[in-house]
């Protein structure tokens, strides 16, 4: 491989540096901005030559760090906590979605009691549902049907042990969101895994069974070990949803279980902008994305030509 | 005996976990969509209380002015988002699937602008577009042109633009993969008949990537409907209704405008057109199949 690099003429680098400074330059542009003032940002004294500072992001996390800075008179933006519950959300639900994704891919693949084509067109149909379409439904449901009334026993126990009126209700719970976005990702993951399985040689699985091994402890053993890049794909996808969806979680959280999105998308819509935090919390928001980019790149490419080609 | 039944039962039990969460997390409130936009309903309702009206939300949607311009709005930026996603990513793909070093970090830094979130995205853009403090018009300003009112009057084009700066890229991997798996046969054989660069890109190598392009297209497509995110941050679907998508509307029909009646007729109305396109490209890739399957069986009766 490392042999046989053509050499390319000097405008093909050129558009090279072009398109990697496009792609790469709106994010660049926003992580210098992050350690801008505001009055920096705006009065414009362009380019690299600005005292960086860290004060943004003392702003923004100012709930959950262990001294209170000098510039900060009262915490109004919550975020330590509407990271912490990004992440519940972000990382349950991923975990949740592989576990149930992969053993319904495993038994679609071994047990064949569905053909292929009705797990692909299931597939194309849910990822064909924008997260908009399922607003209202799952904003009624969540908020009146899928409740426990409080006077039942459940109920009653959950209303003593953590407060609260009215019934309980999965709206403004982290496994109401949860829920739904293991809902939404599913068909997706299992339908890279499923194409990860099939690469799975039969006889492997047949030798452990001969040697006393149940079907559980061959799915766990013998076939989960060997299809971890396709795993890996599915989490990073599954992640990436869960961690940036802004619409479902708006309307499902309450005070206390607001994801990072709407954070900002509500530090947006006021008037008067400041620049410096918000792009602070949008840098936070965008790191474990960039981090995955960057050391997963490969899984990436693979889970999404495997999720578009065969698709 | 009993292991028998276990093992018969196996399928069924790794499968249930999943059946049972699509069903009551995504069957069911589609369904309880579709029976609620028969309702005229209030979100302080639940679903029983509200009052049952036919046909009407579907009838006053179709009648609203507002309702028209926002399908406009959604078509349109869905078209060119798509159109200039696929010219522009493909030219891409053919232009660098050369053996070049450092190809793998190239697509690494390609694929970094859809990881992120679409918030973040809207929020990059809604910075760089700002009328007085955004990049674009100070670069403008320091070389001498006229400031451009970006998010004003020509907000749907700074939408798109945000949106092809976000998925070129996935049409580019996407082509990029289809280029590399082209049978290098067929590439050679035209090498050494004198093919010209030109002439192998259209009449070898895009034919054989149709298929691929097609889907990739229709996939896009389907996700140009989901965009929302980065238009609610930089427009708010403003000014105006000219960036009013479809799901920002039916999100603010029910926020702000409290009927879910309406916006639940909305989002049926967003399901057919998708399920439209999503049942063209399931149909049109059995068919490529169908049509490759006869291919294969004449070529070896042939021989």
């Amino acid at each position: 491989m490392s042999t046989g690099y053509e050499k390319q003429p000097t405008a093909f680098y050129a558009l090279i540096a072009a398109l990697v400074v496009m792609s790469v330059g709106p994010v660049l542009l926003m992580f210098i901005n992050s350690f801008k003032l505001d009055v920096d940002i705006i009065s414009g004294t362009s380019g690299l030559i600005f005292l960086p500072t860290i004060q943004n992001y003392e702003t923004a996390l100012c709930d959950v760090l262990w001294y209170k800075p000098d510039h900060v008179d009262h915490c109004s933006l919550k975020f330590g906590n509407a990271f912490i519950n990004s992440l519940i959300i972000a990382l349950v639900s991923t975990v949740l979605t592989l576990v149930i994704g992969c053993m319904a891919a495993y038994a679609l693949v071994r047990f064949r009691f569905m053909g292929r084509d009705t797990v692909s067109l299931s597939t194309l149909m849910v990822r064909m549902v924008p997260p908009a379409v399922l607003l209202v439904p799952v904003f009624g449901l969540w908020n009146n049907e899928f409740c426990i009334g409080k006077t039942t026993y459940v109920g009653a126990l959950i209303r003593e042990t953590f407060g609260g009126r009215g019934d309980v209700c999965l709206a403004g719970t982290h496994s109401g969101i949860i829920l739904v976005y293991v809902a939404m990702n599913l068909p997706f993951v299992i339908w890279i895994l499923q194409s990860f399985i099939l690469q799975v040689p039969r006889s492997l699985e047949e030798a452990a069974r001969v040697d006393g091994a149940g079907p559980f402890q061959v799915f766990f053993k013998v076939v989960l070990p060997l299809i971890k890049p396709g795993l890996a794909a599915a989490a990073i996808f599954t992640f990436r949803i869960a961690w940036n969806e802004y619409l479902l979680a708006s309307a499902l959280s309450d005070r206390n279980t607001k994801t990072v999105p709407i954070l900002i998308v509500n530090n947006m819509s006021e008037f008067n902008v400041e620049w410096g935090v918000i792009m602070a919390t949008g840098m936070l928001l965008a790191i474990p994305p960039i981090i995955f980019t960057l050391f997963a790149s490969r899984q990436i490419i693979t889970g999404m030509t495997a999720g578009a080609v065969k698709g | 005996m009993r292991r028998a039944v276990a093992n018969r039962l196996t399928p069924y039990m790794f499968m249930a976990p999943a059946v049972v969460i699509m069903v009551i997390a995504l069957l069911y409130p589609l369904g309880y969509m579709v029976w609620g936009s028969f309702r005229d309903w209030d979100p302080s309702q639940t679903i029983g209380e509200a009052e049952f009206v036919g046909l009407k939300n579907y009838v006053t949607l179709w009648h609203d002015p507002n309702f028209r311009e926002s399908l406009g709005v959604t078509l349109s930026f869905a078209f060119f988002v798509v159109t200039f996603e696929m010219f522009i990513g493909v030219g891409l793909a053919l232009l660098l699937d050369r053996n070049i070093r450092g190809m793998s970090v190239l697509r690494t830094l390609f694929i970094l602008p859809m990881m992120i979130a679409p918030v973040v995205v809207g929020l990059m853009w809604r910075y760089m577009y700002h009328p007085t403090v955004g990049t674009f018009n100070r670069v403008f300003e320091a070389i001498g042109l006229p400031k451009v009112d970006w998010l004003g009057t020509n907000a749907l084009m700074s939408v798109i633009i945000a949106d092809i700066w976000q998925w070129t890229p996935f049409i580019f991997i996407l082509s990029l993969a289809a280029l590399q798996s082209l049978p290098r046969s067929a590439l050679e054989a035209a090498r050494i008949d004198g093919a010209t660069g030109w002439q192998q890109i259209i009449h070898i190598k895009l034919p054989l990537m149709m298929p691929v392009l097609i889907v990739t297209g229709l996939l896009r497509l389907i996700d140009a409907f989901k965009v929302l995110e980065v238009i609610l941050v930089m427009t708010e679907g403003g000014p105006g209704l000219s960036t009013e998508i479809l799901a920002l509307r039916i999100s603010r029909t029910a926020t702000e405008f409290r009927e879910l009646g309406v916006a639940a007729a909305m989002s049926n109305y967003l399901l057919i057109l998708l399920l439209f396109f999503t049942v063209s490209m399931f149909a049109f890739t059995r068919w490529q199949e169908m049509r490759a399957n006869r291919l294969r069986t004449a070529v070896e009766e042939d021989e």
